[in-house]
């Protein structure tokens, strides 16, 4: 057998998440042997030796975690874009901005770069991210083994860009901030801030439960499977 | 590879009677906390004999780590995750890196980073004080969020690493280097100041059709930030701290100090 082909998990070595050591549960603790086909190994194993991190071979119950997150991420996307974020009161009267509206209200000879920023950090990033998130979820969970290299490719860039989602967040808290100059003016977050902060802690969270580990795992299995005959 | 230890000297294997940890020569309340945590199945793991070898955390193909010279990196021939930068003279370069950012930190949540005048009226704020004024709009859950991206988490990843730096400069780092350097990568997937500074741009630019902005010291010092954290993060290279470390487990703490699979001669 060639250790060249083989993943850890086949060969019932656990990598640290924690230091990167890998190692090997002590006899005895992992009953279901790993890289058996169904057998993912239970919850808790030893720990690291170097950092005493504790060891799992795939983050726990990491589909059902990053659904979780994701299902609530989704949730509040709704009122995040429905409600305002920002909500402008001057002698005219109060007038209230919704992300798109403050989008919009960017928009002008000078502004338009920093409008289109705010509109693929705020609109496009948080829903590309769902859906992206998603997708991975349902071809690992069905086992596909189909464009692993690029489902892994955009893990990473789902992970990269998913930070500046918080953009708008900040926008509003400084505007708010600053613009406090009653009874001319004053600027105040409007109720869909909140939705929108949750929106990106959530989806922050969803991809920090997922394993990109799981996407290769029935292409490893299957590599396995074809070479039983030099494994036996 | 040569060994890691400093100077290239080989490190003595040392009796395990007077470290930490849970060893079998330890003291009887060691003993026992041992014992307790076998039967609740938290023993440590086994390191395998090979300490070249690693998994990738992307795909967890098993692989060699090759030698590699300073500057250069190892990818993981399956998903192209990038395993390993070697750098150059890593914790002295890291520690200016981080001591400067301290610096800059302190100056940049101590002076205004934006001010504006409207028809002869002033306004500044800082970054806590936009958090704080969130915070007094009932928006207390965005306004600890604000803060701790803003100014928590980068305080943690910059005074988080200053203690790994200095402790990790030792011959041999105690255990407790171990659990900061763990947890070292959430507070920078959390500290956001380049984000804010985005933030801030597009405010500047909202607020400039009202109002005259006047950028505040700090507004120039954070974006030094900025970079010199991107700096402090690649001058880094965990991987020296690591293999120097003292071990959770010493009892198998491997005799030479080296994560690369060569014996010395
Ligand atoms: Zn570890
Ligand atoms: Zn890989």
């Amino acid at each position: 057998m060639s250790p060249a082909a083989a993943t850890a998990m086949q060969q019932g070595l656990q990598s640290c998440e924690g230091c990167g050591l890998l190692s090997r549960p002590m006899p005895g603790e992992d009953e279901g042997r790993p890289g058996e086909d169904e057998g993912r190994p239970g919850e808790d194993e030893g720990r690291c030796p170097r950092c005493d991190e504790e060891l799992v071979f795939r983050k726990s119950a990491s589909f059902q975690r990053t659904w979780a997150y994701l299902i609530g991420a989704a949730i509040c996307y709704i009122p995040a874009n429905v409600l305002p974020v920002l909500t402008t009161t001057t002698a005219a009267g109060a007038e209230s901005d919704t992300i798109m509206q403050g989008v919009v209200l960017l928009w002008s000879p000078t502004g338009w770069p920093l409008s289109i920023i705010v509109l693929v950090a705020s609109i496009m990033i948080p829903s590309a991210k769902i859906l992206a998130l998603a997708y991975l979820l349902v071809t690992a969970q069905r086992g596909s083994v189909a464009n692993n290299e690029q489902r892994v490719r955009l893990y990473r860039m789902v992970e990269l860009i998913g930070r500046w989602s918080m953009v708008d967040v900040f926008v509003d808290t400084f505007t708010a901030a600053l613009i406090q100059l009653q009874p001319l003016m004053s600027v105040e977050p409007g109720p869909g801030l909140i939705f929108f902060a949750a929106v990106v802690v959530l989806t922050m969270l969803a991809v920090e439960s997922f394993d990109p580990r799981l996407i290769w795992d029935s292409a490893s299995s299957q590599a396995a499977d074809s070479k039983e005959v030099t494994y036996a | 590879m040569q060994p890691t230890a400093p100077g290239g000297k080989l490190i003595p294997v040392l009796p395990n009677r007077n470290r930490k940890g849970p060893t079998k020569f330890d003291s009887p309340h060691i003993a026992i906390w041992r014992s307790l945590s076998e039967l609740s199945s938290e023993a440590y793991n086994q390191p395998v004999g090979d300490h070249g070898l690693i998994a990738c955390l992307h795909c967890d193909l098993l692989q060699r780590l090759p030698d590699l010279a300073p500057g250069a990196s190892a990818r993981c021939p399956r998903c192209n995750k990038e395993l390993w930068r070697r750098r150059e003279d890593s914790l002295n370069r890291t520690l200016a890196l981080t001591l400067a950012a301290a610096v800059l930190y302190v100056v940049a949540n101590s002076v205004p980073m934006l001010g504006l005048t409207i028809v002869g009226r002033d306004a500044s704020t800082t970054v806590i004080g936009g958090a704080k004024h969130l915070w007094d709009n009932d928006q207390q859950i965005v306004a600890i969020l604000v803060l701790f991206t803003a100014v928590i988490a980068p305080a943690l990843q910059i005074g988080l690493m200053l203690a790994i730096v200095l402790a990790g400069r030792r011959e041999r780092p105690p255990r407790w280097v171990g659990a900061l350097l763990r947890h070292h990568p959430t507070t920078r997937i959390w500290s956001m100041i380049e984000v804010m500074m985005v933030g801030v741009l597009v405010a500047l630019v909202k607020i400039a059709d009202y109002a005259t902005v006047i950028p505040g010291v700090a507004l120039f010092v954070l974006w030094v930030l900025v970079f010199l954290l991107a700096a402090m993060q690649a001058a880094f290279d965990s991987r020296e701290v690591w293999e120097k470390i003292q071990w959770a487990d010493e009892a198998q703490r491997p005799a030479a100090g080296d994560g690369m699979a060569k014996e010395p001669a």
